[in-house]
């Protein structure tokens, strides 16, 4: 077992990054413009990284499997974006950012990367305010701030309920703006397939246009995938139909270490599972738990409509457990928490898996602050409600009506109903300091990689790191490789590595459509989401994650000899796109159950029974774990793990607790 | 975990790529639940159709909760359907009745060929964008996000106009196939900004003469696309992107 070198500069944690940036060798630019880089994905890791390259003066190619880069799934991210910035005069700061962070993470995460995080964080709001991003404001012009979990300051921008999709159409108005140069050329509606390897060095990929099915070979110096997370391995997520982790996998079986795939976050409040057809789970905005109360009978099966529970028959269990953080304690506790209540037999709805999300007591509260600023200092209660509901309207209201468009609820009048789904992938391919992966030249931003979260993601953290490594990260530490590849030409694409790539991915097509079986991709997708969720989900256990490995490979046989994949290659087919998509799904599920089993403690979002405290708390074996298991493709169901020893020189470490 | 008892007839365009013709051609579904999606009874269909050996049918989607702006079907005649506010992936089908017949095409206009069955080319959008729907700043150039206040009514109307989704809503419903209020919005939310100003006269030139090469039609004010918007982008802005269209022609060129 080697070790991993994560090239962690030396020096004092507060000065590495500033020191590192500054020793970093440069590229001039008449050398920029002949060094080509690919970029993969459009999201805020991708598309503030491509927009970012281009104006330094590299030349750069940018690939999106939607019609749009502006589709990507970062533009569902609801509530916020965390940063430094100390607006609100509440004693925050870079330290307390990355503090929070660390141990949000359950102290899983490398001191010195989330630390330049929190260094960088302030430095993204200048850049999307300066862009046009039109993030909330207070009466006085100045930003305003909201809270989330996990942290006792209101440091999270935002812009309603829609901070991503603001946030990147911003990072995609600069993409834009350099393909409208031709510094950036893009390619939309293609998937990367494959990635293109030279003397053991990144030098470009394969490419399928959908729409043609053309399989294309792209040379690039350097490739950098920002490619987003893995979560509908477990098929219902809130994560886009089309999120995938093919990209990440394909270069994971080309020699990149996948890291900590385990790690995954159950959000704790989704819209919960209506029916079978369920195609996709949707998040309702950790922001809601600013004021939103949790809540469920205290009787068992309780049939009264909740607004008939009267308030000394409900159990606000969160507040209850954790008085010091309430609502707002970090994702994974919260999900836990919610999924111990309905294991217990206090859920509610008709499939009792669900808990209230109620807005009463706050929508009452801000209707008295209203009428008081208006003269009235004895508001009877109706009014109250009344002028508190278009407060909560102003704050959420996008959210309000997406929950009652797809519940047919109105949830001004009745507490939501919500439970926890998957949301995010914590895990993913193994980055250094520079955020290269263990293949030279080739490097993972945003989610897609492992780096910064830990064993869980604070709210409002992934729209920071998304747009942290794209705009002031990897532009810059992609210099150290590029300074040492000015004098390598343009290779090819007839050389044999790309030869040889592209007939092993049309090889893999020609395979799907002629195996001509009797079910469909999303059949066995289903079914592997199934597995997952039972078993690799909000809790596991060493019998349920060995039956899961075995389930997972049996299912992987029936997959390559029983699926149906209508259509043809040369043609626009969706239904051969999911197929690469769910045959990589189950060689990952395969590798993160055995993460899961390797990992004898619980920590953020991997919880395993068998180490819980006596309060049913995560019990951590920092003696034992305190690494980043970095594994290694070694072929089918065959990997290495290497570990990469988690040293804190500046946090102590201690058990978490909220309460 | 109820299944649902809704019978319905769809006729769907199905075309197999831009240089074929299509056509309209009809599918029966039963047991459709109420609570599903739009997209999800068509999940249905394309389960059957694949089952039963034929091609199931093209549509574009992703992110299934109405902010990504793929979804894209003109549904009994309306962009996202029947209900206001909505897109198709948000559109459910307690919407519609038992025994009901569905007509399901593609976005119609020049400016957005069909590529296959329900999904068309889009791109011209971003094309118009890289034309000008943008702050001309470079990362690492920006001062401290509150060195510059902005009226939160200014903040708030600019947010609203930058709601756009860029599904195309706009241009399917429009019997001319214009593109302003997709245009207007973007020219709108930047004019409304301090942030916009330096760019603002240009902007608006650019992006309008990238519009007319795309060969979108013009406008002439029936309000269509401002009542179908799924995010109810207002007419204001087309307002307003007139009047700065018309104030940049009195502007000297070496102003713009």
């Amino acid at each position: 077992m080697s070790k991993l070198n994560s090239n962690i500069p030396a020096g004092e944690l507060t000065q590495k990054w500033t020191k590192y940036k500054s020793s970093i060798p440069l590229v001039n630019p008449a050398n920029k413009r002949s060094l080509e880089v690919i970029v993969v994905g459009s999201g805020l890791a991708g598309a503030s990284a491509a927009a970012t390259l281009a104006e330094m003066g590299y030349k750069v190619k940018c690939f999106c499997f939607q019609d749009s880069p502006r589709r990507a799934h970062s533009i569902a991210a609801q509530g916020g974006i965390n940063a430094a910035k100390n607006y609100q005069n509440d004693g925050d700061s870079t330290y307390r950012l990355f503090y929070d962070t660390i141990k949000g993470g359950d102290y899983r995460a490398r001191e010195a990367n989330v630390h330049r995080l929190a260094e960088v964080s302030a430095n993204i709001i200048d850049q999307c305010v300066a862009q046009g991003v039109p993030l909330a404001r207070e009466y006085g012009g100045l930003l305003d701030n909201r809270s989330f979990g996990g942290t006792q300051v209101q440091r999270t921008f935002y812009a309603a309920g829609q901070t991503g999709q603001q946030l990147l159409l911003g990072a995609y108005s600069a993409l834009e703006r350099q393909v409208g140069m031709g510094k950036v050329q893009m390619y939309t509606r293609h998937e990367m397939l494959d990635v293109v390897v030279i003397d053991g060095k990144a030098r470009g990929i394969i490419a399928r246009n959908l729409i043609t099915g053309e399989l294309e070979r792209h040379f690039g110096h350097a490739v950098v995938l920002g490619t987003g997370g893995y979560g509908n391995v477990f098929y219902l997520s809130t994560n886009a139909m089309g999120s995938n982790v093919t990209a990440a996998w394909k270069v994971h079986k080309k020699g990149a270490f996948f890291a900590n795939p385990c790690y995954t976050q159950i959000h704790p409040t989704c819209i919960p599972v209506s029916g079978d057809h369920q195609s996709k789970l949707t998040l309702m905005s950790e922001s809601l738990r600013n004021d939103g109360r949790i809540w469920v009978p205290k009787k068992k099966d309780d049939p009264r409509k909740p607004s008939d529970i009267p308030e000394d028959e409900r159990d606000y269990y969160l507040e209850r457990r954790y008085p010091a953080f309430g609502n707002l304690v970090p994702r994974d506790v919260a999900s836990r928490a919610a999924k111990e209540r309905c294991d217990a037999g206090y859920g509610v709805g008709a499939s009792k898996l669900a808990v209230y999300l109620d807005f009463k007591a706050n929508t009452e509260r801000y209707g008295r602050i209203e009428a008081s600023k208006a003269g009235n200092h004895n508001p009877d209660k109706e009014t109250c409600m009344r002028l508190g509901t278009a407060v909560i309207k102003e704050k959420y209201g996008n959210l309000f009506d997406m929950y009652a468009q797809i519940t047919g609820e109105n949830p001004y009048e009745t507490p939501m109903r919500i439970y926890p789904a998957v949301h995010y992938t914590m895990g993913g391919v193994w980055v250094d300091y520079d955020l290269m992966t263990t293949i030279p030249g080739l490097y993972c931003t945003g989610e897609a990689n492992f780096s910064d979260h830990g064993a869980n993601r604070l709210g409002a953290s992934a729209l920071m790191q998304g747009l942290a490594d794209g705009y002031f990260v990897l532009p810059y530490t992609i210099g150290s490789y590029l300074s040492k590849e000015i004098a390598t030409k343009p290779i090819p694409t007839d050389h044999p590595a790309f030869v040889e790539a592209e007939n092993n991915v049309k090889a893999t097509i020609d395979k799907f459509l002629s195996i001509n079986g009797t079910k469909s991709v999303d059949h066995f997708h289903k079914r592997l989401g199934h597995i997952m969720w039972e078993k690799c989900g909000m809790a596991r256990n060493r019998e349920g994650l060995t039956q899961a490995i075995k389930e997972i490979q049996d299912l992987r046989r029936e997959f390559w000899a029983d699926v149906k994949v209508p259509g043809s290659a040369d043609e626009f087919n969706p239904e051969l796109e999911k197929a690469h998509r769910v045959a990589d799904f189950i060689e990952l599920g395969e590798l993160m159950c055995i993460d899961a089993l390797n990992r004898e403690e619980s920590c953020g979002g991997h919880f395993r029974e068998e180490h819980q405290t006596e309060e049913g708390e995560a019990k951590r074996d920092d003696e034992n774990f305190a690494y980043v298991a970095a594994w290694e493709y070694k072929g089918v169901s065959e990997f290495e793990l290497h570990k990469e020893e988690l040293n804190y020189e500046n946090i102590k470490v201690a058990q978490r607790n909220y309460k | 975990m109820s299944t649902g008892n809704m019978n319905l007839t769809l006729q769907v365009w199905r075309q197999k790529n831009k240089n074929s013709a299509g056509k309209l051609v009809d599918y029966k579904l039963s047991d459709i639940s109420p609570d599903m999606s739009f997209l999800e009874m068509f999940d249905v269909l394309n389960e059957q159709l694949i089952t039963k050996g034929e091609e199931p049918v093209v549509f574009d989607h992703d992110c299934r909760e109405g902010i990504c702006g793929m979804c894209s079907m003109f549904i009994n005649g309306q962009p996202h359907g029947p209900k206001d506010l909505v897109t198709t992936c948000q559109l459910h089908m307690r919407s519609f009745k038992d025994g009901d017949t569905i007509v399901v095409e593609p976005w119609r206009a020049k400016a957005f060929p069909v590529i296959k069955d329900l999904a068309v080319d889009r791109s011209a959008f971003d094309r118009i964008i890289a034309s000008g729907g943008f702050v001309s700043v470079n990362t690492g150039n920006a001062q401290d996000a509150n060195a510059l206040p902005i009226p939160k009514a200014k903040a708030d109307a600019a947010f609203e106009a930058a709601a756009c989704i860029g599904c195309g809503a706009c241009v399917a419903t429009c019997k001319n196939a214009s593109a302003m209020l997709f245009v207007s919005a973007k020219v709108s939310q930047l004019a409304l900004l301090p942030q916009g100003q330096p760019e603002r006269y240009r902007r608006v030139q650019s992006m309008v003469a990238q519009m007319d090469e795309e060969g979108f039609g013009n406008c002439t004010n029936t309000g269509a696309c401002e009542a179908e918007c799924p995010k109810g982008i207002s007419l204001e802005n087309i307002a307003r992107m007139n009047r700065d269209y018309l104030s940049a022609k009195f502007i000297s060129e070496e102003e713009v």
